[in-house]
């Protein structure tokens, strides 16, 4: 086991440090600058610019240079925000973005997965037919359409909810909504598919002939097994919540990491882009191998691979 | 497969009826034309054209000239709509079509080689699926500067999210090959002195073709969300010219909402009925082809 998340780990670092590499160069081939202004720059007042942020010396030493201060935590000050350092404007951020991610993917799993069971159970029948419809509408509106709208119906008509801004909880539960429906839609539609076909094991049926009640045959024989799917379909789901809450902290002006994410590259704010690049990268990483980690402990065949 | 005997039904022909008794995803095919086919030919036949501004008609509601009502600067909302729905559907298709391209090529590779390089070229895609793509598409796009022309801005997404949205596909198509190329008719393939790409994209590629139309059907809404999410950051089509993702970043702000919330609901109920549709059909469409998914 103890080996299995050495690789992992091993591997997650390997990937990050070919993102930073990626970004770095990817960055730099793109046309203009950070301080590229409208008006042109005396040359002497450039130089000097370009030399404080080392921009004048040759590319593999700026980016050697780079790795050197990441390697002590130090992602270096933002090119275009005077005077604040990346690691500061991040982790002022981050909390935001993070609660409502956790929010949004903790209430899809609770709702997709009863949805789920409750949908298999009732296979075929009427109730059935309307979850899956509901769920089949969560995962087509687009986190974009249904934001406006529940902003609209909740924030606007009924002010209930405030619509924009942050502090307090209630501050979330919009945001929170319209990025998790989408992922609660999926999660119910998946865990409905793996239900139905481990019900039809043998254990299942074994536990059926103990004796055992249905509450307890489905919820803790039947579930245990078939949530294996849903477990796989975490990673692709956080990499999605990521992406989504770019948009839904546009939309409820929260002042989460998604601002910095869309306005740095415009701006090409080289360190900030990095910056909010590589936290994005390390978040989906490290919960990529929480998952890979459960995963194994759940299926012991896949530590032997 | 079909010539020899025609009492005998292939099991593509099986597959096409099942679908085609499948009424709800018929019925989701028939919708999905329907917006198509309006979003080609609306604009036509509509008159105004959508960068055509009216100022003295701002904000106007839904009216006998104007059934969608017009814009903040007058503009003709349905048509706006429409030719939003001409760019995403085109980028949803042209960008499947590229990570169809990509993906059969390599998963077929990739499962027809085996051994060391399958499990190098899969390992990499197992890489590529823990990386958040989409930041990089988006750094890429916001990278490209004002001088780039619409045209090559289109262009640019189609590629971008088609090269990004490949990987299920390769696995797919892997695991299929995989399973076929132990079979006879390879065997007699090689007997008869064919190379290896001849064996695997005229003999192995056209007997996935229902998987791969099954799960390209399902790819089109995934990139029609990643087109709509690049328009709405501003990074993809540029004004005047709409995309269904612009439409809504145009009127998500609320203070347009409160005073003027048909300009949201008209652009987003129908990206939703399309999205909704096309979901239906990749979900009868696999259904029918792949019994394995069979519940």
């Amino acid at each position: 086991m103890w080996y299995f998340i050495t690789r992992r780990i091993a591997g997650g670092l390997a990937a990050l440090f070919c993102i930073v590499t990626l970004t770095f160069f990817l960055l730099r081939l793109m046309p203009g600058g950070p301080f590229d202004a409208e008006r042109r720059l005396d040359p002497a007042i450039r130089q000097n610019i370009e030399r404080k942020w080392k921009l004048d010396q040759p590319l593999v030493v700026q980016y050697l240079g780079y790795l050197r201060d990441l390697g002590r935590l130090d992602m270096g000050d933002s090119m275009t925000r005077e005077g604040q350092s990346v690691r500061e404007l991040l982790l002022g951020s981050l909390p935001k973005s993070l609660v409502i991610g956790a929010v949004a993917l903790a209430s899809a799993l609770a709702i997709g997965l009863a949805a789920g069971i409750a949908a298999a159970v009732r296979q075929n029948r009427p109730s059935d037919y309307a979850l899956m419809s509901a769920s089949m509408l969560g995962f087509s509106v687009p986190n974009m359409v249904l934001a406006p709208l529940l902003v609209l119906v909740f924030g606007l008509w009924l002010r209930w909810l405030p619509t924009s801004g942050w502090g307090g909880w209630r501050h979330v539960v919009l945001p929170a909504a319209a990025l998790g429906a989408a992922f609660a839609g999926r999660i119910a539609r998946i865990m409905r598919a793996s239900m139905l076909e481990v019900v039809r094991e043998d254990f299942v049926r074994t536990a059926r002939a103990k004796g055992l009640g249905e509450t307890t045959v489905i919820l803790r024989h039947a579930a245990r097994k078939a949530i294996a799917p849903i477990i796989s379909y975490l990673g692709p789901a956080t990499a999605g919540i990521l992406t989504g809450s770019v948009i839904i902290e546009h939309i409820f002006a929260v002042p989460g990491m998604g601002y910095y994410f869309v306005s740095a590259p415009g701006d090409r704010d080289y360190t900030l882009v990095l910056g909010t690049v590589l936290i994005y990268s390390s978040l989906l990483i490290v919960f990529n191998i929480c998952v890979d980690i459960v995963q194994a402990l759940l299926n012991p065949r896949i530590r032997l691979e | 497969m079909s010539s020899a005997n025609q009492a005998h039904k292939s099991p593509f022909r099986i597959s096409c009826e099942r679908f085609v008794r499948n009424k709800l995803a018929i019925a989701c095919l028939g919708l999905v034309l329907f917006f198509a086919a309006a979003c080609v030919a609306g604009p036509w036949v509509l008159g105004p054209t959508y960068a055509e501004q009216h100022l003295e008609l701002r904000y106007g509601g839904p009216s006998a000239a104007h059934w969608f009502g017009t814009d903040s600067l007058g503009r003709d909302l349905l048509v706006r709509c429409l030719v939003g729905g001409r760019i995403s559907l085109a980028v949803g298709l042209v960008g499947t079509l590229v990570s169809v391209v990509i993906g059969v090529g390599y998963g077929a590779i990739a499962g027809y080689a085996g051994g060391r390089a399958d499990g190098l070229m899969m390992r990499f895609v197992d890489v590529l699926y823990g990386l958040p793509y989409l930041l990089f598409v988006v750094l890429i796009m916001a990278m490209l500067g004002r001088d780039v022309s619409p045209t090559q801005r289109i262009a640019a997404m189609f590629i971008a999210l088609g090269a990004v949205q490949w990987l299920t596909m390769a696995r797919i198509v892997r695991g299929e090959i995989v399973a076929l190329k132990e079979k006879e008719f390879v065997e007699s393939a090689r007997a008869t002195g064919a190379g290896w790409p001849r064996i695997v994209f005229r003999h192995l590629v056209p007997n996935i073709t229902g998987v791969v139309i099954v799960y390209s059907t399902l790819n089109v809404p995934a990139i029609m969300l990643q087109e709509a999410f690049l328009s709405f950051l501003g990074l993809g089509v540029q004004q005047p010219l709409p995309s269904w993702g612009s439409l809504i970043r145009d009127a998500a702000g609320v203070g347009v909402m409160q005073a003027y919330p048909l300009l949201i609901i008209f652009p987003g109920v129908m990206f939703t009925l399309v999205l909704f549709a096309l979901n239906f059909v990749g979900d009868g469409l696999r259904d029918a082809f792949d019994p394995q998914m069979r519940v």
